[in-house]
């Protein structure tokens, strides 16, 4: 099994971290009335970029700021990077106002991956609540095209109103396929939606995963990990096959300026994806 | 009735459940089938049985005037339908339509309950099954109250 260094493809591997790159703004895509991806191109003389899902860049908007914000696009394309955010504080209001040909500032790429290699020759269900779904995203890109590596695949996703389910269009091409199982469910629906309704812990029971023999990728708010996990051992799976993204207030990107220190680890550069079993102990910490 | 027997063994709700008690539950229960759209469950009616969904989908929902229909949650094949035959005063508290073909296995309240009162132990078989789905919903409620997509959280 996977231990946190081994899940690590990228820790810091970046000559001059802190050295921000431009890179032009391809599209700018209204995802959901309060959610927005951003597709950008490196400027300059690489067209390239490299990444691995799960791991995250700072973006930064010129005189307002840098965030830190998890990459959602294929892998596979270099050319194209990609990344979904929502709108909600000043960095990410002045991100949502940016249109073709605007530059942004890029830092990256940082952290851990989720954990592709050793959940081969595996089911893989990955449960993804909310905005969630975006940092998942890569990896859904890369167990697809890599599709006879991997068992069953099962998606679990749940969002807060069905106008807030993310990516609608890619979705309706993955469930589209036979070898991709997916369910979505919302916590709260009116008018003519036929979709489940409920929260996103109540699909692991009916969802076809062999419990035994699966790795489990969990990305959502803290609390909605927290009761995926327990219904993931209630089904069965170890906790040493789950894996969570975590997130603070993550700032300088390299471990350094202790921003997103929860406990003994720090979410930049040793997350922001874990094994559940390394940090089972901080997630229901109050004080962290 | 051996074939209702064979359904209500491999429903998920009675799972490990002694065969002798399986027996005793076929007297109460009936094959019934539900077209998309039509309501199961009426609030305020009398809560007379409860079901065991063997297939298609089913939505429990609640009518507010002026804004119609709000969903409050969807049960499928495998899951039950409707604990208020348990609890008096055995009237339905929100309605539940199906949305698409449903079949299931309609358990009659009232023969079940006169059953789990002559054998304490059946009573208790079922109980704890109830016990099992109630603590289910309550912590799936108490999560969607929490509207942790929300942006205060």
């Amino acid at each position: 099994m996977a231990t946190m260094s081994d899940s690590k493809t990228n820790e810091i591997n970046l000559t001059e971290p802190m050295i921000t790159r431009p890179f032009r703004v391809n599209r700018a895509i209204k995802d959901t009335h309060d959610t927005f991806s951003l597709e950008l191109t490196p400027s300059g003389n690489s067209n390239k970029f490299d990444f691995a899902p799960g791991q995250f860049n700072m973006l930064y908007v010129f005189g307002v700021g840098e965030v830190p914000i998890s990459i959602s696009g294929d892998p596979a394309k270099q050319s194209k990077l990609v990344h979904t955010t929502r709108a909600v504080g000043n960095v990410t209001k002045a991100m949502n106002k940016l249109k073709a040909g605007d530059t942004l500032g890029v830092r990256g790429p940082f952290g851990t991956a989720w954990p592709v290699k050793e959940a081969e020759g595996e089911d893989v269900v990955l449960v993804a609540g909310g905005i969630g779904l975006a940092p998942l995203r890569p990896v859904i890109y890369h167990l697809l095209a890599n599709r006879g590596q991997y068992g069953k695949i099962a998606l679990l996703y749940g969002a807060r109103t069905p106008e807030d389910i993310l990516f609608q269009k890619t979705l309706e091409k993955w469930r589209s396929r036979f070898d991709f199982e997916m369910y979505i469910t919302v916590d709260r629906a009116t008018g003519n939606w036929k979709g489940n309704v409920g929260v996103v812990t109540q699909l692991i029971p009916r969802s076809p995963f062999d419990p035994l023999n699966c790795v489990a990728m969990i990305c959502g708010p803290e609390i909605m990990m927290r009761f995926t996990v327990l219904e993931l051992e209630k089904r069965g799976v170890t906790t040493n096959k789950i894996y969570v993204s975590m997130e603070r207030n993550m700032k300088c990107g390299i471990g350094l300026c202790g921003h997103c220190q929860l406990g003994r680890t720090f979410i930049c550069k040793d997350g922001a994806v874990y094994p559940y079993s390394q940090i089972a102990d901080l997630f229901t910490k109050r004080e962290l | 009735m051996e074939n209702l027997e064979r359904v209500l063994s491999e429903h998920p709700f009675f799972a490990g459940l002694q065969p002798e008690y399986i027996k005793l539950l076929v007297g109460c229960a009936s094959n019934v089938a539900f077209k998309p759209g039509e309501f199961i469950l009426r609030e305020g009616e009398p809560a007379e049985s409860f079901y065991l969904i063997r297939h298609g989908k089913v939505m429990i929902e609640t009518f507010v005037a002026g804004k119609g229909s709000i969903m409050i949650r969807t049960r499928e094949a495998g899951e039950i339908l409707g604990w208020s035959w348990l609890v008096p005063p055995y009237k339905w508290h929100f309605d539940a339509r199906a949305l698409e073909v449903t079949r299931a296995i309609a358990l009659d309240g009232k023969c079940l309950r006169g059953k789990c009162d002559e054998d304490y132990r059946l009573g208790y078989e079922i109980m704890k099954r109830f016990n099992a789905i109630i603590a289910e919903r309550l912590e799936a409620t108490r999560l969607q109250l929490m509207d942790i997509y929300g942006d205060h959280v």
